[in-house]
């Protein structure tokens, strides 16, 4: 009959209707309520009701396997042996994986010796290319850059933001032990525990090593302190006239600023640049 | 002249090897071996190429053609010492079987070959393609013309001496990364400065007028009205844009239409808008490099078009003494994801099909909610939704997880905890078949799809061969062909499955195959649970341990039927030695753009309002379209 098919496909509409209500009625109108923890079956197989999640007062742990901007896995910071002890080796391998060639790495360098050091000196991610392909944490043989579940990054300013520095990049390795415990585990497994002891050598193993190591590290921050100091003190603001760098009025988006803050800011983007510049040494 | 009345039956099934001896003892002066290390197939004078291609076509059978693209080898140095343009055509049959290649070679400064778009229309768009990226010109092509660049376009991109803005190196790992990389912005090295180039008879300040003028020429009227007479009325024939920005062209896609009333007289497609030269970037990649890339293709089916492309690598890899073969369960992973994938895409296909055709977004919903809860399952084992990554050179990225789950790290967050197989059976057994029973109850016999959709955009058998159409596309218009059957890979000889197909040819028999389609997946799938059950213990993961693949050099093509057709990585490995870490030639076949050659064929005489839904039939996804 002409009209039966139509018919049809309208009851099963309204069934569709009708079960996303009784479904609310099942949890007893709970269903967003963050007391009942019913997510499991809200989201599960057999659910036939409606599966939303009413972001972003309600979010979905990632799996395990998530994979976002990656981070640097390094010792504890209260850790009695090896404080925030990068367990980066600055081998280079995640560079070269990295398919749109976002990480930047200078390796480090013994002051004395000029010999590779297992340590980076510094990192950088810039995560606007960053393609989240995880490449570099299933590449690098130490474990050390590992893929973070922290997507919610934007920013009102991608200039100074985005480019991740080292400072920026590390994690304590209880962070990703808590993200992937499964596969945090099952690496310690393959590593023979939870220490790095593929280069140990650079690693303290007592309290007196870790206490000398911490004197050496205090002399030597003090060191670069005062040359820098006296640095700054030989060539005052070389290649960037005076006054602060301008960001921007705290509390207002880019596009409600004035004219005349905008045209700061764009300064202010390029003295940065002028400063990188002349840090680097070509401009 | 070469007798092409009388062919032969034999030597339409025959082998590729007979079809070869065959054609050299037809065509002596004109046909031979390609011996180059690695290279298989046949180099064409190209003098004679068209003759060649027809006595194929005509009395070897191969009536498909596949991929029509080139190779630039300039500076080569291993394979060729001579600088030359290469072009490389993969020729099938649609009964069956692996592909006779090819090639025609041309002179780099004077780069001119025959069309074989007289043989075989689906050479259109691919030469087009050509010309624009390699600047070969075909003679006598019927509209040659830049598809995927503008008029403006300086240079032709794919071309090996072709360096873009920004350009850093020949080759990936860049050298600036480490060990004293210093992170810099692209944009800052330029940042007011012009890194756009423009071809020198150019005047600027006439863009507009430049690029259109050629468009609007190719429809034999200028931007105006033109009169036409019905029966002594006297109306207008006119010419309707439609798109970039028009939502059911399902993206940046443009559709230029002469109208005469409501109907289509010409259409045009116009793409190009997200064309981002995957090529070249694939060219500057390592192999391994190119795997995530290829996500971004059609980023509906995602695993689909990873494994296209490790099965092509893979065939170069095979070469190296050390090589081992994907385990078997490595192989039934990938089915599993392939599959799943093909759903997805179906489902995703059939929703803004409707969509398009007025059933605004309530099917297409019911729809997303099953594809989000595949995607859950992808994101627990390959860690992303869409881009996923999950395919590796002899493996796959991981195992299945024991559970779908993870503790919270961020506030508020909620836990999903499930096992993995009990989730998969559930959906595989349960879920996907309830929905697509209910898909079918909602659309297959309601009578307003039937009216819109039955007698609508039709493509015969012969002209859906003839376009080098793929996919649900070639089966709704009753062409038997599956690369699944027809020219098997992975474990699919083994699995049980039906090539569906409907010989109609309109909307609603591409709609049948789709469904029937997704039912045959499930089939395939419920041969696969076991499967995972008794390959448990096996790891998956054997052989993705090294980042720095090099392959051996030759060539290798690898097909796959992905959801929207055959999707085909071209590949070439040169320039080195022996073995090289990037690829010298990338191509992709893509079945997005492939597919839109017989879309003004199917549009003349429809309505405006059916076009709509012919475009959303062949389901395209422009990421892949304009690549
Ligand atoms: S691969 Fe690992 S150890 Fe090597 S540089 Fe990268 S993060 Fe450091
Ligand atoms: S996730 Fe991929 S793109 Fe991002 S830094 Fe790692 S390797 Fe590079």
């Amino acid at each position: 009959m002409n009209g039966q098919g139509l018919l049809k496909g309208m009851l099963l509409t309204l069934r569709h209707f009708v079960e996303s209500y009784a479904d609310d009625i099942k949890y007893g109108f709970k269903k967003f309520s963050p007391d009942v923890d019913n997510f499991e079956t809200r989201q599960g197989t057999q659910t036939r009701g409606v599966f939303t999640v009413q972001y972003p007062d309600e979010k979905l742990a990632m799996p395990e396997r998530f994979r976002f901007v990656p981070f640097l896995v390094v010792e504890d910071w209260d850790d009695e042996l090896n404080p925030g002890k990068d367990w980066c080796t600055s081998c280079g391998i995640c560079a070269k994986v990295c398919p749109p060639q976002c990480i930047w790495i200078v390796r480090g360098d013994d002051p004395v010796t000029g010999r590779p050091i297992p340590e980076p000196e510094a990192f950088f991610i810039d995560i606007d290319i960053c393609m989240n392909c995880g490449f570099c944490a299933e590449y690098c043989p130490f474990d050390a850059i590992k893929m973070d579940h922290d997507y919610e990054l934007a920013s009102y300013d991608r200039t100074t933001n985005h480019v991740f520095d080292k400072e920026k990049l590390s994690k304590e390795q209880r962070y990703w032990k808590n993200l992937a415990p499964t596969r945090a585990a099952e690496e310690a497994d393959v590593r023979g525990g939870w220490e790095h002891k593929n280069f140990k050598k650079s690693w303290n193993t007592t309290k007196e090593q870790a206490q000398s190591a911490q004197a050496e590290k205090d002399t030597k921050r003090d060191e670069v302190r005062a040359r820098k100091a006296a640095a700054a003190d030989e060539k005052p603001a070389a290649s960037v006239s005076d006054g602060p760098i301008i960001v921007g009025q705290p509390g207002k988006a880019p596009w409600e600023e004035s004219e005349e803050i905008r045209e700061k800011r764009r300064l202010g983007a390029l003295q940065r640049k002028a400063i990188r510049a002349a840090k680097r040494g070509d401009g | 002249m070469v007798d092409m009345t009388a062919p032969d039956l034999d030597l339409k099934t025959g082998s590729i090897d007979d079809a070869i001896a065959n054609l050299k003892e037809k065509f002596p002066d004109a046909v031979s071996d390609d011996t180059r290390a690695g290279y298989g197939g046949v180099i064409v004078d190209k003098g004679q190429l068209r003759e060649v291609a027809q006595y194929l076509k005509q009395n070897l059978g191969f009536d498909y053609l596949s991929s029509a693209t080139a190779v630039d080898y300039l500076g080569e140095g291993q394979h060729t010492t001579d600088d030359h343009l290469e072009m490389v055509y993969h020729a099938y049959r649609t009964s069956g079987g692996s592909a006779l290649v090819f090639k025609a070679q041309t002179d780099r400064d004077d780069a001119v070959v025959p069309s074989l778009v007289p043989v075989w229309k689906g050479a259109d768009f691919q030469e087009s393609e050509v010309y624009d990226l390699f600047g070969i010109k075909f003679t006598d092509h019927p509209n040659l013309r830049r598809i995927l660049l503008w008029d403006g376009f300086h240079g032709h991109p794919m071309r090996k001496d072709w360096k873009e803005p920004y350009y850093e190196e020949e080759a990936k790992p860049f050298g600036s990364r480490w060990p004293g990389g210093q992170v810099h912005r692209a944009e800052e090295k330029t940042i007011f400065g012009k890194n756009v180039q423009y071809p020198a008879d150019i005047d600027l300040s006439r863009l507009t007028d430049i690029s259109e003028s050629k468009l609007y020429e190719g429809f034999g009227m200028g931007v105006d009205v033109q009169k036409v007479t019905h029966d002594g009325v006297e109306t207008d024939q006119l010419i309707v844009n439609m798109g970039p920005h028009h939502p059911s062209t399902h993206g940046v896609f443009r559709m230029i239409m002469r109208l005469d009333g409501e109907s289509v007289r010409d259409l045009e497609p116009i793409m190009g808008y997200l064309h981002r030269n995957h090529e070249k970037i694939g060219e500057r990649n390592t192999w391994l490099h190119n795997i995530p890339f290829t996500d971004r293709l059609d980023y509906i089916s995602s695993m689909g078009n990873n494994h296209g492309y490790v099965l092509a690598v893979e065939q170069l890899l095979a070469h190296n003494k050390r090589w081992k073969p994907p385990t078997y369960r490595a192989e039934v992973l990938r089915v599993l994801m392939v599959e799943m994938s093909r759903i997805i895409n179906h489902l995703w296909a059939i929703g803004f099909w409707l969509n398009d055709i007025g059933a605004f977004f309530t099917p297409v919903l019911y729809f997303i909610e099953e594809r989000e809860r595949m995607m859950d399952f992808f994101e627990a084992v390959a860690g992303s939704r869409m881009m996923c990554n999950y395919m590796r050179f002899g493996g796959v990225f991981a195992d299945l997880p024991e559970r779908l789950r993870s503790t919270a790290n961020l506030m508020n967050d909620r836990v999903r905890d499930y096992n993995t197989m009990q989730f998969l059976t559930e959906m595989i057994n349960e879920r996907i078949p309830r929905t697509i029973d209910d898909l079918e109850e909602l659309l297959t016999e309601n009578e307003i799809v039937k009216v819109r959709s039955i007698g609508v955009g039709i493509l015969s058998k012969e002209d859906a061969i003839n376009y080098s159409t793929a996919g649900p596309l070639l089966r709704g218009s009753g062409v038997a062909y599956d690369i699944r059957r027809a020219d098997p890979y992975s474990i699919y000889p083994e699995l049980d499955f039906d090539v569906a197909v409907r010989n109609e040819g309109d909307m609603y028999a591409r709609y049948s195959v789709r469904v029937q389609e997704m039912r045959e997946s499930i089939r395939i799938l419920k041969q696969i649970l076991p499967r995972l059950e008794y390959t448990a213990n096996e790891s998956a993961t054997a052989n993705n341990g090294s980042h720095g693949d090099k392959a051996p050099l030759g060539e290798a093509y690898g097909r796959v039927e992905n959801g929207k057709g055959e999707l085909g990585y071209y590949v070439v490995s040169a320039g080195n030695k022996r073995a090289t870490s990037n690829p010298w030639r990338y191509h992709v076949r893509a079945p997005s753009f492939i597919n839109l050659t017989p879309l003004g064929a199917m549009s003349e005489g429809m309505k405006v309002a059916d076009v709509v839904g012919i475009l959303g039939s062949i389901d395209i996804v422009l990421g892949e379209t304009d690549r």
